[in-house]
């Protein structure tokens, strides 16, 4: 399949492995942002096909891991509002907030549906106007634009009973606050591919110049991001710390500028809550003024729902790189995709999730 | 790592979710928790998919299966096909010769007339077709808001050979795993036809009835282990319940798996793991190492098993655990999802 095939092709990737233990003198950490990113490696093994001085720790790119516990409780508060028809991408169903989740909250007869983009809310609305509709839009920069075009659209037909649920949040303000930790190891950082071909890389750029950091835009097949790590290495080893691109097929300096354009138009930057950090400013998006009326949170008097985060929870150490999944001692063990007690490990996305779904094995020393 | 905590676990499920009709890990909790306690016998007890019972010296396979697929009418199949096809399929993965069905219509006031007309011709048709007779059956109607059209149950006997024990339990160190063909069209057909996808290549269903080919599997050796067919939770699920039940590793090789480019394709829109997807058309066989050839040979001169190969070894490996060597040269699990894929958000 092309732009498939290629991008996973072995012999390719063994040469990419031989070419970072040709370059590589001493250790390095790398920090793969991107969620989806962390689900490749994992998958394909990644990890086992690099020298051992070079260490991947996974970053707080997963959407579903950062969004925090009081929008979840917000979420099943609306979804459970007799009438709503709560629509929400699939894998926020399973996240338990602090009582319950959505899929408890359908068996208990809520309509919650499952769409694959906020135009099926939109459409949903459209078809529904009695009733109100409720699209759960959280993510990166990769789904602003998208569920900005659902708001958009919504306002234009004067869908007055179509509202979101936003908890957006933005990357580069992440990657800033790692770096400027006094607790960081991460020496250079694969950037989100998905989110820089919305949103170009001149962010990264600033970070690099700031930082004195490499970063490398990746894509998510497994040579790309073999291809991201060499080009990691080979700056580290040289003494550079520059932004630049592997991911040219999907990715420009620039992005895609009507995308940011509508994004722009919708919403605006504001502080988030990150599950697992905390506060960060500029951190997110929230509705523009001229939209409020479509902001769910405002709609269904949910701002009062405050939740605190349990302080000590191991998920804040992992989403920094700081820890690995198998360091918790809950891990595999009171902490499973089955009954999960933090949010890393709901998503397939989830660092812990996916070291558990792929690794464990060589985790716990199991021969195999 | 001294002052670690955790938010506590939500309680215990108290009421039945989605997630419980997966074939999954939840599917397995309610089995465990509820149904096995409650009937103890131990013909359910050895949880295959059918039960081989053992009347006045006559061996029977008996089985059920309960089809609530949406929409009724999918590319390569309809709800009535599939009925028929899914039960002979229980019996046949048995070693059975499928001989009687049952059918059960449960249908929603309100459904119309003319599509139950299609859909029992369907069923008349692959019946016919699969050489077995639907001699007894029920209809019960709901009002309208009570159900979602048409569900249908099907239940089947046939007989099974003597001497003939396959099942899940069997499998062991030095077997070969065959898979029948290229996985996840039927679920991927079901999911395209639902989401109104268009694809360049439309997906079809796998759909078909078995027996014929198990037949000409255990034409070559009756040392055949186990067979399933890997419907709900796909080929993934059927190979983590025999490396559990026989207490066994699994590995398989990711190379050696066919998906058609088209479900490829579609897996990757939706973030799906076609490994996960399901089939009403494919057979996996567990068979001793050295029938392996000759059962590959057998069945790839089955239409139905023309890319049959050996896709994996039943090893000494950590008991219940099936691992995937990939194109890479790594390892990695092939785990039994908790509940159903769940599509990704990026």
């Amino acid at each position: 399949m092309k732009y498939l095939d290629e991008y996973r092709d072995a012999r390719i990737a063994r040469s990419l492995a031989a070419r970072i233990r040709s370059r590589v003198t001493r250790p390095w950490v790398l920090m793969e942002i991107c969620g989806g990113q962390t689900h490749t490696i994992m998958r394909y093994g990644l990890e086992e096909l690099l020298p051992p001085q070079v260490e991947l720790v996974h970053g707080p790119g997963c959407p579903v891991c950062v969004t925090p516990l009081e929008i979840i409780d917000r979420a099943i508060e609306i979804a459970s509002h007799p009438g709503v028809i709560f629509v929400s991408y699939g894998d926020m169903l399973r996240v338990p907030g602090s009582r319950s989740d959505l899929f408890r909250v359908k068996a208990a007869g809520g309509d919650v549906r499952v769409a694959y983009s906020p135009m099926d809310a939109v459409k949903i609305a459209r078809d529904n106007p009695a009733r109100p509709v409720v699209f759960f839009g959280i993510g990166f920069e990769t789904t602003a634009p998208a569920n900005a075009m659902a708001v958009w659209q919504a306002e234009r037909e004067g869908l007055a009973n179509f509202s979101m649920l936003v908890s957006q949040v933005l990357v580069p303000p992440a990657i800033r606050l790692l770096l400027g930790s006094p607790t960081n190891r991460v020496q250079g950082f694969i950037a989100p591919g998905h989110v820089c071909s919305v949103m170009g890389f001149r962010e990264y750029e600033e970070l690099s110049r700031d930082f004195q950091v490499p970063i490398v835009v990746g894509g998510f097949e497994p040579v790309d991001l073999l291809e991201a790590v060499a080009m990691l290495v080979e700056q580290l080893e040289q003494g550079r710390a520059s932004t630049e691109n592997q991911y040219v097929r999907s990715v420009t300096r620039d992005g895609n500028q009507p995308a940011q354009k509508l994004i722009e138009t919708v919403f605006e930057v504001a502080g988030r809550q990150w599950r697992g950090i905390g506060e960060i400013p500029a951190s997110g998006y929230k509705l523009r003024g001229k939209y409020a009326a479509f902001d769910a949170e405002r709609v269904f008097h949910t701002s009062g729902i405050r939740v605190e985060e349990p302080p000590e929870c191991i998920s804040a150490l992992v989403l920094q790189g700081l820890k690995k999944p198998v360091d918790c001692p809950a891990f595999g063990a009171a902490c499973t995709p089955e009954r999960p007690l933090g949010a890393s490990m709901v998503s397939s996305e989830g660092a812990c999730a996916a070291y558990y779904s792929y690794r464990r094995h060589t985790a716990s020393g199991v021969p195999v | 790592m001294t002052s670690f905590s955790c938010p506590a676990p939500l309680p215990a499920r108290e009421t039945v979710l989605l997630g419980h009709g997966s074939g999954g890990a939840l599917t397995a909790e309610l089995m465990r928790d509820i149904f096995l306690p409650a009937f103890t016998s131990p013909v359910l007890a050895r949880l295959e998919d059918q039960a081989t019972l053992e009347i006045s010296g006559l061996r029977l396979a008996f089985t059920t299966d309960t089809f609530v697929v949406k929409p009724v009418f999918f590319p390569g199949g309809d709800i009535g096909s599939l009925a028929v096809y899914g039960t002979i399929n229980d019996l046949a993965v048995g070693g059975a010769q499928p001989l009687f069905l049952s059918v059960a219509f449960l249908l929603e006031e309100g459904f119309p007339l003319a599509d139950l007309r299609r859909i029992t011709q369907s069923m008349a048709d692959a019946a016919d077709g699969a050489g077995v007779s639907i001699v007894t059956g029920d209809t019960k109607v709901v009002e309208k808001g009570s159900g979602d059209g048409i569900y249908i149950n099907t239940t089947g006997i046939g007989t099974v050979p003597a001497g003939l024990h396959l099942s899940a339990a069997n499998a062991r160190q030095g077997d070969a795993v065959i898979l029948s063909g290229p996985i996840g069209d039927h679920g991927i057909a079901i999911l395209t036809q639902r989401e109104g996808l268009q694809l360049e290549s439309p997906v079809e269903s796998d759909s078909a009835a078995l027996h014929t080919l198990t037949d000409a599997i255990l034409g070559v050796t009756t040392e055949v282990r186990v067979m399933r067919d890997p419907t709900r939770g796909g080929v993934a699920s059927a190979l983590n319940e025999i490396a559990a039940q026989s207490h066994v590793g699994i590995v398989i090789e990711e190379q050696a798996i066919v998906v058609h480019d088209a479900v490829r394709g579609a897996c990757e829109l939706f973030g799906l793991d076609p490994l996960y997807v399901a089939n009403e058309g494919k057979l996996v066989a567990i068979v001793p190492g050295a029938a392996a050839f000759g059962v590959v040979k057998a069945m790839r001169a089955h239409p139905l098993a023309r890319e049959a190969a050996v896709i994996g070894q039943v090893t000494g490996g950590e008991p219940g655990l099936v691992t995937m060597r990939t194109a890479f040269g790594t390892t990695r699990i092939v785990d039994l999802l908790p509940g159903d894929q769940l599509p990704r958000i990026c």
